[in-house]
């Protein structure tokens, strides 16, 4: 692994602290307030970007998967499971977020019969399945296919599942674009579409940082297995170091 | 339902962001400690890399 994965990092993180506090004075200074929600659509700012790009990197860590068993590159391997493990991460955000904002607007923290809700917390599930699955797997090459391969059949369900919520008739969750009434006045777009492309930089910046990480640390192993070699079966090895595998 | 009124629905807001907040720095401090782990691993191999030379 030649790569150098922390190239650009510096910038991409100072872009995106910039779009970030953009995207906050821009929800709390410029979008106006909702005039059925009221201040509580502020979240709506937060949430809904970090749900897209939850589900957007659930299906780049399956576009990952594809190349992984296209060309056996372990790098895309790497790839997928940084993708799939910051969507995880972002899963999390999604869900608190969505608790907390339910309990404001409805009154409930989880509402059960309201499938976006539910269709989420499925595909957030069928992803925590990941590590597990991932892990059970002792060989390096049969780990990282099998991975793949679950990388590239959940992120094909992510869209589909998306569309089939969209098509079931929802009385309750809110439409983020063009509801029948006529979709979001232009602030509002305009302030949504700063909170994603900050969202979208910060996911960015997290799958490099981690990357850069994971990247170090095989390139430490490499070196630990070179003096390993080095010093010969007959003396003391070096002792057991970080693992090339995701950790 | 009404919109709740600023006063209350400022909490929520609040939590809601401070709760972004906290997840990031939770995932900021667990990558802070794994880099650590590297620099220090790196160390001892460097050490022990400059022993062998000598």
């Amino acid at each position: 692994m030649h790569a150098t994965y922390g190239k650009g990092l510096r910038t991409l993180s100072i872009a995106t602290v910039a779009a970030t506090a953009l995207a906050l004075s821009l929800v709390f200074f410029y979008a106006p307030l909702d005039a059925d929600q009221g201040f509580i659509q502020k979240i709506f700012y937060l949430h809904v970007p970090l749900a897209t790009m939850a589900l957007v990197g659930f299906m780049i860590g399956g576009v990952y998967g594809i190349l992984h068993l296209r060309s056996g590159d372990a790098r895309h391997d790497m790839r997928s499971y940084v993708a799939i493990h910051m969507s995880v991460i972002f899963g999390v955000g999604v869900l608190i977020t969505g608790a907390i904002w339910a309990k404001a607007s409805w009154g409930h923290w989880w509402v059960w019969d309201e499938p976006t809700l539910v269709s989420f917390l499925i595909v957030f599930l069928l992803y925590a399945t990941y590590y597990p699955f991932r892990y059970a797997i002792e060989d390096r090459d049969r780990q990282a296919r099998y991975a793949s391969v679950f990388a590239v059949t959940a992120g094909a369900f992510v869209p589909l599942n998306f569309l089939a919520v969209r098509l079931a008739e929802s009385l309750v969750h809110p439409r983020t674009f063009a509801t029948a009434e006529g979709g979001l006045p232009g602030e509002m777009w305009l302030t949504f579409l700063v909170s994603l492309a900050a969202m979208a930089l910060l996911w960015t910046t997290l799958f490099k940082f981690e990357m850069t990480a994971k990247n170090a640390s095989a390139q430490l192993s490499r070196l630990r297995r070179a003096l390993d070699r080095g010093a010969g079966s007959s003396s003391a090895r070096i002792a057991p170091g970080v693992a090339t595998r995701p950790d | 339902m009404p919109a709740l009124p600023l006063d209350e629905a400022g909490k929520y807001v609040a939590g809601a962001y401070a709760v972004f907040v906290v997840l990031i720095l939770i995932y900021v401090a667990i990558m802070a400690a794994k880099l650590q782990r590297i620099e220090r691993e790196l160390g001892e191999l460097a050490g022990l890399a400059e022993k062998r030379l000598k």
